[in-house]
C-alpha cells in the first residue's frame, strides 16, 4: 500500500502508483481525478469557482478556479511523464449544502455551475470523463487510487461508493 | 486563515458539525454563519427541549427547528451588536441548517470569500451556562459592504 496524499480546498496535488490521492469534506467544491491509465501517474484537484476570467483582481489561485486548476494539474501529470492523449478523469461534489444559497443570484447553485465548469474544461481539454458523483446535498470525502483509477466516495451515513 | 487550513484549524475536516447558514441584508449584505460541533448541538438541543437527544439517531424534526432556531437567535446578537458597532441596519433572513462534514459546510462560505480573496476571515466564541461549548462564527460580507464595515471602524 502506498501513501495517502491530501489535497486541501484550492489545491491540487499529483502521485504515481501505489500511491493516492485524498481531499476531505467537498462541499460546493468538485474534486476532479485524472489519471494516465497506462503509467499510473494520476492527481486530484479540488476547485472552489467555476471560472478565473470572472474574478477581476487578485493574483491568481490557480488550483482555486475550475479552468485553471483542471489545466494546471494536466500540466504537471505531463510534466511527471504522463500521456496526454491517454488521460481520464472522474469528478465529484458540488452539491448545494444549504436549502437555499443566494437570493435569486448566481450564488443559488454553485456547486452545479463547478460541475459545468469542470464538464466544460475537460471537454475542451478533449479529457473523457469516465463517470461522476455531484450535485444532491450533502459532503463527499474522495480517494483517488491512480493504480486502478478507483475514485472512492464517501459520504456521511452512507456507504463508500467506488465510481 | 488560508483555506486549506481552515478545516483542521476546527478539529478535522470531517468532523460532523452543525452550520447554520443566514442572508443578511440592509445597509450590510451577504451571508453569516454559525457552526458548531454535532455534540455541542446535541447538547444545546437536549437542554433546550429538555430532553436528551438521541446521538445515534439523526436530528428530528423538531430538534432541527430547534437548531436553526438557536442559530438564528445568536447570529442575531452576533449582528446586533455589529449594527451598533458601526451604526448600521443588518436584517437577517430565514436560517438554514445542515449537518454534515466540517469541510463540506464551510466550502460554502469559503466559497463565497473566495470570490474577494484566498483567505477566509473565521471568529471563534466561547458561550457557557453550566455547561461550555464552543462555536465559530464566518461572516462574509459582499465586497461593498467590506469596505463599508471598515470605514465605519475608522479604518
Amino acid at each position: 500500500m502506498g501513501q495517502m496524499i491530501k489535497v486541501g480546498m484550492a489545491d491540487l496535488k499529483i502521485c504515481k502508483a501505489p500511491d493516492a490521492v485524498t481531499t476531505l469534506g467537498l462541499g460546493s467544491c468538485i474534486g476532479i481525478a485524472i489519471r494516465d491509465p497506462q503509467t499510473k501517474i494520476g492527481g486530484l484537484a479540488h476547485i472552489m469557482l467555476p471560472d478565473s476570467t470572472q474574478i477581476k483582481s487578485q493574483t491568481l489561485n490557480v488550483p482555486k478556479f475550475a479552468d485553471t486548476g483542471a489545466k494546471e494539474l494536466v500540466n504537471q501529470l505531463i510534466k511527471a511523464g504522463a500521456n496526454r492523449m491517454r488521460l481520464v478523469a472522474k469528478i465529484a461534489g458540488g452539491a448545494q449544502m444549504f436549502s437555499f444559497q443566494g437570493t435569486g443570484n448566481d450564488m443559488m447553485a454553485v456547486g452545479e455551475r463547478n460541475a459545468q465548469a469542470v464538464r466544460k474544461v475537460l471537454a475542451e481539454l478533449k479529457i473523457p470523463i469516465l463517470s461522476e458523483d455531484c450535485g444532491l446535498n450533502f459532503g463527499r470525502t474522495v480517494e483517488f487510487f491512480p493504480e486502478t483509477g478507483d475514485y472512492v466516495i464517501k459520504a456521511v451515513g452512507k456507504p463508500p461508493k467506488t465510481i | 486563515m488560508e483555506f486549506k487550513e481552515i478545516g483542521a484549524e476546527m478539529g478535522g475536516e470531517e468532523t460532523i458539525m452543525a452550520g447554520i447558514y443566514q442572508q443578511i441584508r440592509g445597509d450590510i449584505s451577504g451571508s453569516i454563519m454559525f457552526l458548531l460541533e454535532e455534540k455541542s448541538a446535541r447538547v444545546l438541543v437536549s437542554k433546550l427541549m429538555g430532553v436528551e437527544s438521541n446521538s445515534s439517531e439523526p436530528f428530528n424534526e423538531m430538534e432541527i427547528s430547534a437548531l436553526q432556531e438557536i442559530g438564528n437567535i445568536i447570529t442575531g446578537s452576533y449582528l446586533s451588536s455589529l449594527s451598533t458597532l458601526t451604526n448600521m441596519t443588518i436584517d437577517a433572513s430565514v436560517p438554514s441548517l445542515c449537518i454534515d462534514m466540517c469541510e463540506a459546510i464551510l466550502s460554502v462560505p469559503a466559497i463565497e470569500f473566495a470570490e474577494l480573496g484566498d483567505k477566509m476571515l473565521l471568529i471563534k466564541t466561547e458561550f457557557s451556562d453550566d455547561v461550555k461549548l464552543e462555536g465559530y462564527f464566518i461572516l462574509v460580507p459582499d465586497l461593498t459592504s467590506y469596505e463599508k464595515i471598515l470605514t465605519s471602524l475608522g479604518m
